[in-house]
């Protein structure tokens, strides 16, 4: 009660000024401006707009494939949030996830391990491999003063042909084809892979037809450790000494330097939890779903989406999961409105960033609120 | 042999104006103090309605321009929200590369009945190539020299840019506002104004960038079209240390990259894998960089929002 008195702001002035009230105003304008968007275009949006959703809840199998279209980025979100948090911009998410990913197909199709323990090897291989990716950048800008946003630009070519490069190579190219051989069986973290196409599994699952419908898509374990990894990222940015330098260094790295914290080693650090979070990125997806790397024509975008997904989350850990999810929904979901309607699924890339662009400029919408206040006293 | 030179630097050349264009326009913009990650999104637009207009239009040039107005027009988006209303810049130019592609394909389907990709252009509708014919054909100065016109443009521009930032009243201006706003307000510079100017013209530049390469390069429009090659340029930028000449031989260091791959790609003489090749520039551009000693050369209020009287 003490602190609510001496409190001077009201509660409805807080919420009004609160950053999660922007972000929701900016999800809102995004709506708005993709609906817009389709009605200039001749298109119906409250259909549109029914038909995503439809597209998403109706069914568990559709909840099930957002769930897994939304565990990437999430965690591709919490590594650019790390960064973020820690004054440097991960532009490299995508090519640490390119090298999470080729080594835990590596490690998934040439080590031979029991069940468990081969999840738990290929998981940390690959995050350690993309911790060392990301820590190039940190080391490179700790010592040389290279700029992070210039070097993760390059790493994320470099790694993109490496994985070219390796995915093509013999030993690990699948004959005829432009992907590597898949994982081993005892490195796939997918739900009841073998068990839902058995006997028994079939008989079962037919028996409770939205947990069949649910497993009919590639539901893995991947986006409970993607909530695992978001609590844990919180905990070391907000309860570790370790969080707590690495912020400060992002705060004022003079002031940081001056407290006794060694700025150089905490840039590398940084980049290093990064890389290894956007790594473990990419094995869950190689363990959950896709089994194999792929010669990639062009950037995925898991690593750009995570910078948009950070964004939106505020960046904040437990914030990347409901905006991953939201990410994850608006990308499963938006391709649904192009068969029945017509209209493009392309809408959905202009409401992110609508979204993003509205986060950017919190500024407009106190201005708004002020005027507001200020209409408001002027009419008493 | 020496074709082959020649065929690697004129494929170079043709890969690098691209490039160049748009990180020309990320000079101008960064020197005015608002950085432009955006440069993608902008470009990817520009590429689009290139292809576009030049489909429907059949004019290289109403095509080019047209590519230059809609990446101006994104710009001025990044302009409103970073200069008027403050906004980080880098969010909003993260923005930018959402909504330029999103546009971009979302008319695209609408115009090419439900494809990404626009129809390829006429023989007419693409980018001359002014000095054709001045060679004897296929020999090696025709090879390097018989350019299309952006090439020749866009290092003309370089000239340009580096006149007016060094040797105009209005370079001066631009660079004091990009180095100290408070000052240059003082002097009665119009921060807002400048910057507004710095950040259009780089979004022009950005689509007549894209537009170099979906009218010239190659006569359509498709999603991959231009995937990255902002950033690589934007990347060219700070390498070129925030310098119109700089970023110039960036640009030609990024264009061979691809000049190279071309080759190997269709000739197939060398033993390596081009994969690796292609590589190589990237590998090269951060030993480059470790290389630089003197290190921060950005302009100094870059990416900082002016508020006055702060």
């Amino acid at each position: 009660m003490e602190n609510n008195r001496g409190n001077k702001y009201s509660i409805r002035q807080r919420i009004l000024s609160s950053k999660l009230t922007f972000t929701i105003l900016s999800i809102i304008m995004g709506l708005l401006v993709g609906a817009i968007v389709l009605l200039i275009a001749g298109f119906n949006p409250v259909q549109a707009y029914r038909i995503m959703i439809d597209g998403v809840f109706s069914r568990t199998k559709y909840i099930s494939y957002a769930i897994i279209y939304a565990t990437p980025l999430i965690i591709t979100g919490l590594s650019v949030t790390f960064a973020f948090r820690t004054g440097l911009f991960n532009i490299g998410a995508e090519g640490q996830y390119i090298i999470g990913a080729l080594v835990a197909t590596l490690i998934g199709y040439f080590l031979e391990l029991p069940l468990v323990i081969h999840v738990i090897v290929v998981f940390l291989f690959a995050a350690i491999a993309a911790g060392l990716w990301g820590g190039i950048a940190g080391f490179l800008k700790a010592k040389f003063g290279v700029h992070e946003v210039i070097a993760t630009i390059m790493l994320n070519w470099i790694a993109l042909y490496l994985n070219n490069y390796l995915v093509m190579r013999p030993f690990l190219r699948r004959p005829e084809s432009e992907s590597s051989y898949d994982i081993l069986d005892s490195a796939s973290i997918t739900i009841l892979e073998k068990w839902k196409y058995s006997e028994t599994g079939r008989e079962w699952l037919s028996a409770h037809p939205y947990i069949k419908d649910f497993l009919s898509a590639p539901a893995n374990l991947g986006f409970i450790i993607a909530i695992l990894l978001a609590i844990l990222v919180w905990y070391i940015l907000n309860r570790t000494t370790l969080g707590y330098e690495l912020r400060a260094v992002g705060f004022n790295k003079d002031a940081a330097e001056y407290g006794g914290i060694k700025v150089e080693k905490s840039i590398i650090t940084s980049m290093m939890i990064a890389g290894a979070l956007a790594g473990s990125a990419g094995a869950l997806q190689v363990m959950g779903v896709t089994k194999n790397v792929i010669m990639l024509p062009v950037m995925e975008g898991y690593g750009f989406d995570g910078i948009a997904v950070a964004l939106i989350g505020g960046t904040t850990a437990i914030g990347n999961i409901f905006s991953g999810l939201l990410f994850g929904a608006l990308q499963y979901g938006g391709p649904k409105i192009q068969p029945p309607l017509g209209a493009p699924s392309e809408v959905v890339d202009i409401m992110i960033g609508t979204i993003v662009l509205f986060i950017a400029i919190p500024k407009l919408f106190k201005i708004i609120m002020n005027a507001r206040k200020r209409g408001e006293k002027n009419a008493k | 042999m020496l074709n082959d030179i020649g065929f690697i630097i004129g494929t170079s050349l043709m890969y690098a104006a691209p490039l160049l264009f748009t990180a020309l326009g990320g000079v101008i913009s960064e020197n005015s103090g608002v950085v432009n990650i955006g440069l993608e999104g902008m470009m990817t637009i520009g590429a689009f309605i290139g292809a576009a207009v030049g489909y429907y239009v059949g004019n290289p040039w109403i095509a080019f321009i047209a590519a230059g107005l809609a990446g101006g027009i994104f710009a001025l988006l990044h302009a409103i929200a970073s200069v008027t209303f403050h906004a980080d810049q880098v969010v909003s130019g993260i923005a930018i590369n959402f909504l330029g592609p999103g546009v971009a394909l979302f008319i695209s389907r609408l115009l090419f009945n439900g494809s990404t990709m626009t129809k390829s252009l006429s023989f007419s509708a693409k980018m001359p190539r002014p000095l054709n014919g001045l060679f004897r054909s296929n020999s090696f100065s025709d090879i390097i020299f018989n350019q299309y016109a952006t090439v020749y443009l866009a290092f003309i521009l370089v000239f340009v840019m580096w006149y007016t930032l060094y040797k105009t009243k209005l370079g001066l201006r631009i660079r004091a506002v990009g180095e100290h706003p408070a000052s240059a307000d003082t002097l009665g510079v119009s921060v807002t104004k400048i910057r507004y100017f710095g950040v259009i013209l780089s979004g022009i530049l950005a689509g007549f960038g894209g537009a170099a390469m979906s009218i010239a390069v190659v006569s359509n429009f498709r999603p991959t079209l231009i995937s990255g090659q902002g950033f690589i340029a934007l990347a060219a930028v700070i390498f070129g240390k925030w310098k119109p000449q700089g970023a110039m031989w960036a640009c030609l260091l990024f264009g061979a990259a691809q000049g190279l791959t071309v080759y190997l790609g269709g000739a197939g003489v060398i033993n390596i894998s081009s994969q690796l090749l292609a590589m190589l520039p990237y590998v090269l551009t951060l030993v480059v960089l470790v290389g630089f000693v003197g290190k921060s050369v950005a302009p100094a209020a870059s990416g900082e929002a002016y508020e006055k009287g702060e």
